[in-house]
């Protein structure tokens, strides 16, 4: 039930952010420092979430076939792959690597 | 009939297709890392923004709180903002139209509207991606939902490496040039050694709160890591961030020129 509530709430905040763009007067946010923080903000977490799903295991490191599936979806990117080919050749790697033992 | 012959239509319609399509391992991943579908789709319905839905059920695969979900959420959401100052600026919208396009403003529908330099074409683009991505991002979300929860353990299919795989690709054209690079190595190295300090999820908000003291301090360009994550016009919009500041300044010329002709192109 808490984890509605965040949800929600999460929801929300994202429409917040959205309309607010629309009605802020542009001058306003327009102020470099404001979209360059979005910006680097959007950087630092996705590199953040890359890693967290890549290397965590609750509160410790650990290196497992998650690991060939980062290594496979670079290369996938590399070569331009869209999205969803990017997706599976993670996917497919992680499951491969786990077939083959290593956990 | 005649819209199909609209650039920014086709644009928009093909947009709407490969991204609704992936929407298939949102809904996936959703159900797997803990969430029911119903929730799902509230992610999908009401907060309709790719990143923010995978960085919430990230953080809840990972063990975080529902606090620390909402928190990434909430973060990564910030650039829509940006994107809606952009937009009002350039389509002008009024009444509902600027309610509803709210909710549409995503990286994809700012993609292919500020790719375009004709107004009419801009509004077309808008919509079109805006509603295209949002009925079949919703659609499939609901088939992968439907299918991830009976597939059994989803680690036997891969699925945390997908998770995986669609961070790094979201985050992969973001990565132009030395100090967007720069950024995302020392957030990963902030989020490996914040892991054994604190709770599960509260490290992706120390990588943000280091993000944001880089964007703080630094001096680099204003929109560093800003541009929407696709490239609907793929080479000759690629000119990246001296092109972006035109999108901008051209946006408010093409707004105004707007005004005295083509009110129906806004549906």
């Amino acid at each position: 039930m808490s984890l509605w509530f965040w949800l929600l709430l999460a929801c929300a905040l994202a429409y917040g952010w959205k309309i607010v763009g629309y009605f802020v007067p542009a001058r306003f946010l327009e102020d470099p420092r404001t979209s360059r923080i979005a910006g680097t903000m959007t950087i630092g977490l996705l590199a953040s979430l890359t890693v967290v799903n890549a290397v965590v295991s609750g509160q410790g490191l650990a290196a497992d076939a998650r690991l060939g599936a980062l290594a496979a979806a670079a290369i996938a990117l590399i070569f331009r792959a869209p999205f969803l080919v990017v997706v599976i050749a993670g996917a497919g790697t992680a499951a491969l690597l786990r077939a083959l033992g290593w956990s | 009939m005649k819209l199909l012959a609209s650039p920014a239509v086709r644009v928009g319609i093909s947009i709407s297709i490969a991204t609704g399509l992936y929407g298939v391992s949102f809904g996936a991943l959703a159900v797997t890392s803990g969430l029911d579908i119903w929730q799902t789709m509230a992610l999908s319905l009401l907060l309709f923004s790719g990143g923010s839905q995978f960085a919430f059920i990230g953080v809840v695969a990972g063990g975080g709180s529902g606090i620390a979900a909402m928190s990434a959420a909430t973060l990564l959401g910030m650039r829509n903002g940006i994107y809606g100052m952009q937009l009002n600026a350039l389509l002008r919208p009024s009444g509902w139209r600027k309610y509803v396009g709210a909710q549409l403003t995503i990286d994809e529908s700012t993609a292919t509207s500020t790719g375009q330099t004709d107004p009419a074409e801009q509004r077309r683009g808008f919509w079109t991606a805006g509603v295209g991505v949002y009925v079949l991002w919703n659609l499939f979300t609901a088939v992968g939902a439907l299918a991830g929860s009976g597939w059994g353990d989803p680690k036997q299919w891969g699925l945390d490496g997908a998770a995986v795989a669609a961070f790094l690709a979201l985050l992969w054209p973001r990565l132009k040039g030395r100090e967007p690079i720069a950024i995302a190595v020392v957030c990963a190295l902030a989020t490996v050694v914040a892991v054994p300090f604190v709770p599960a999820g509260v490290p992706i908000l120390v990588a943000a709160l280091v993000a944001a003291l880089v964007g703080w301090f630094s001096h680099g360009r204003s929109d560093e890591g800003l541009e929407p994550d696709i490239e609907p016009y793929g080479g000759h919009h690629s000119g990246g961030h001296s092109g972006h500041h035109q999108d901008q300044t051209g946006a408010r010329s093409g707004a105004e020129r707007a005004e005295g002709k083509d009110p129906g192109a806004g549906a």
